[in-house]
């Protein structure tokens, strides 16, 4: 199958007519190349906004309070009301199957006025009193000391964590951050770690720019009691968060005397529903993708298969002296066969490689001209790469079945007579 | 070394056949140099491409060198025809994209032999036909009767019990048939076993056995004294 002979042959005979074999081929690279494109730039597009959701917990959904809009048993309409930290344990024993809940608070932003100093440095900054399990929730990465732990929350302990954003602001390139003391609204606290968050989006110069401190101690320090700004509540794997969400509004809606059918009074954004709607957008994307792709590569199979049954017609009378002279109908079967996958997987491949020199052009660009919105690092999988190749090598098996399978209905003494 | 016996032909056209073959029964032993002789449409050919294995008869036995060929399928013929059979064609049918060697050769890839076996064998013939030296050319590159000397070499190659040749003079000049006249006698001489069909006299009268068709039965089988191609050369 692989000697010196037959791909001598196969040689001879694609280039016997060389517009031919380009032109044949050409459907096939046009074909591969649309399938690579096609499913890149749906890659781009799909990294670009999942790069959005950062490295959240996708299982996740954000809930707050927000004024009444009914009045009810006696409350009046427009009331506005908190979530308390008892809700927590609340929701926590009603509520099976959730893996955190994380009642958090948050102090100044970005656009606020500045709230941290350091001495003569000052800054504003978002300020969150947090649960140590919302390093799950809303990964980082620790790049010096520790997180917020258990311990910190009971002693309600004076201590944060910052991000790398706010060390650049505050402090000297090699001076000590660990055990140096900042000053949060008049409060000092001691850094006791410096995280560094992974997100590619527009708002990552913000990401690298938080506090964090114990939740008790954000409590005690600014006088916010029990109260509690939102929470940060995942679903344990295996259940989602958009089904069990229901019941968590439900029983804070009771607990807070709010009226059943009030859908404002508690405000949530579910990153499970929302992702999972981006995930299936991408799904049925790269179900076009394919679809197109390989309609555009079926008609350069058809092509193939055409000009296959052409040469095998134009070499009738060959075909018909190697036979004669003893050659096997299934090593005949197999020539043809090889020519047609032969000339596919070049011409495919052709496509392959072109595609990505493609793809590291656009890269390129991007790279050069900066982060694009909603676009980001188009590209395809080997695993891609390799399903073409395979899709490839099946295509050209069918191409040349037709053909291989005419090439022997001619009987020798049948082929030997046209003349 | 070859055997037939009682040998019918028809061919189907429409709802009309033509019975070509109507019973035809010889034999020929190892080294005999047989014409078969007969008007145009006797049914020469029909009868050689039975003995070729590349067309079946409707009835009758047809032994070859001891084995009985019958239930072939086109896997068995063509196995048949590689190990048994040497074919030397009227219009040559040489390959045309590969030159002397490769299309002396071929019948010896199908046989699966080394490439450098086969080709030390192939120009072993094309130097017993004297085209040693014309081993690379195409085709395209040579004579009729150069061509046919090729196609002379192809079905000597693989060494076969019997060579079938259908008018191999037939698109040659007198001169350049009695060459390849010459050939074949010379081949003979060494004991190969060869049948030629022809219609012309003077070709059949270099073989020492004319076998006459005639309305689809052998009308005479007689042995004649050998002309000399040498003679005429
Ligand atoms: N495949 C075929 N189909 C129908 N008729 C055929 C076929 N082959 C040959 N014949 C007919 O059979 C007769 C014998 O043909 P053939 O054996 O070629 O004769 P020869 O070689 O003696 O000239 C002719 O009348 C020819 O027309
Ligand atoms: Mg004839």
């Amino acid at each position: 199958m692989f000697n010196r002979d037959r791909w001598k042959e196969i040689l001879e005979v694609l280039t016997t007519n060389w517009f031919r074999t380009v032109l044949t081929a050409f459907g096939v690279f046009w074909g591969i190349l649309i399938l690579i494109i096609l499913l890149a730039a749906g890659k781009g597009l799909e990294n670009g906004i999942k790069s959005d959701f950062g490295d959240i917990a996708t299982n996740t959904m954000f809930m707050w309070t927000r004024s009444t809009t009914k009045a009810y048993e006696g409350l009046p309409q427009g009331r506005s009301f908190e979530f308390k930290i008892e809700d927590v344990r609340t929701i926590e024993e009603n509520v099976p199957n959730l893996r955190y809940i994380s009642p958090r608070n948050r102090l100044g932003g970005f656009r606020g006025g500045n709230n941290v100093t350091r001495g003569t440095k000052v800054g504003a900054y978002n300020v969150y009193g947090d649960y140590p399990e919302i390093i799950n929730q809303d990964p980082m990465t620790i790049t010096a000391g520790r997180f917020i732990n258990h311990n910190d929350i009971n002693d309600k302990r004076k201590v944060a964590i910052i991000g790398n954003g706010v060390r650049n602001d505050l402090y000297e390139k090699d001076e000590e951050v660990l055990g140096s003391y900042i000053k949060i609204q008049g409060v000092n606290f001691t850094v006791v770690g410096t995280y560094k968050k992974n997100s590619n989006d527009g708002d990552g110069e913000e990401g690298q720019k938080q506090i964090f401190i114990p939740f008790t101690a954000f409590s005690q320090a600014f006088n916010t009691g029990g109260n509690v700004d939102w929470m940060a509540i995942t679903a344990n794997d295996g259940y989602s968060i958009t089904s069990l969400k229901e019941g968590i509004i439900k029983l804070m809606k009771e607990k807070h005397k709010v009226h059943p059918d009030d859908t404002r009074a508690i405000g949530f954004f579910d990153i499970y529903e929302r992702y999972n709607r981006v995930e299936s957008l991408f799904g049925a994307m790269s179900f076009i993708a394919y679809f197109v792709g390989i309609l555009v590569l079926v008609s350069g199979i058809i092509g193939v298969s055409n000009i296959m049954l052409i040469v095998v017609k134009e070499r009738t009378k060959e075909i018909g002296i190697r036979r004669a002279l003893g050659e096997a109908p299934w090593s005949i079967k197999m020539q043809i066969l090889m020519e047609s996958i032969f000339l596919t997987i070049i011409s495919g491949m052709a496509g392959i490689i072109f595609g990505a020199l493609f793809i590291y052009g656009v890269n390129a660009l991007l790279d050069a001209n900066g982060p694009v919105d909603m676009f980001l690092n188009p590209s395809v999988s080997l695993g891609v790469v390799t399903a073409a190749l395979i899709i490839l090598m099946l295509s050209g098996l069918l191409a040349g079945f037709i053909p291989a399978q005419s090439a022997i209905k001619v009987k020798p003494i049948d082929a030997l007579r046209t003349e | 070394m070859i055997e037939i016996k009682d040998l019918h032909k028809s061919y189907k056209m429409g709802s009309n056949s033509l019975h070509v073959l109507k019973g035809i029964n010889f034999k020929a032993e190892e080294g005999e140099l047989v014409a078969i002789m007969g008007s145009s449409g006797s049914g020469k050919s029909t009868l050689l491409n039975i003995l070729g294995m590349l067309d079946v008869a409707d009835e009758g036995e047809y032994i070859l060198d001891g084995v009985p060929i019958k239930d072939l399928n086109e896997t068995k013929a063509a196995n048949y025809r590689n190990k048994f059979l040497g074919f030397i064609f009227q219009s040559f049918n040489l390959i045309n994209y590969k030159n002397a060697l490769e299309n002396v050769a071929l019948p010896l890839y199908y046989q699966r032999m080394p490439r450098k076996a086969r080709q030390e064998k192939a120009l072993k013939y094309l130097e017993l036909v004297g085209l040693k030296d014309w081993a690379h050319h195409l085709p395209s590159e040579l004579s009729g009767g150069q061509k046919q000397r090729v196609a002379i070499a192809r079905a000597m190659a693989a060494e076969p019990k019997v060579v079938l040749a259908d008018e191999l003079t037939g698109a040659l000049d007198s001169v350049t048939s009695y060459e390849v006249m010459d050939l074949v006698q010379k081949i003979n001489d060494q004991g190969n076993t060869i049948l030629v069909v022809t219609h012309e006299d003077d070709i059949a009268h270099m073989c020492k056995r004319i076998i006459h068709l005639k309305d689809g039965v052998i009308e005479k089988d007689e042995k004649v004294k050998q002309v000399r191609a040498s003679e005429y050369v």
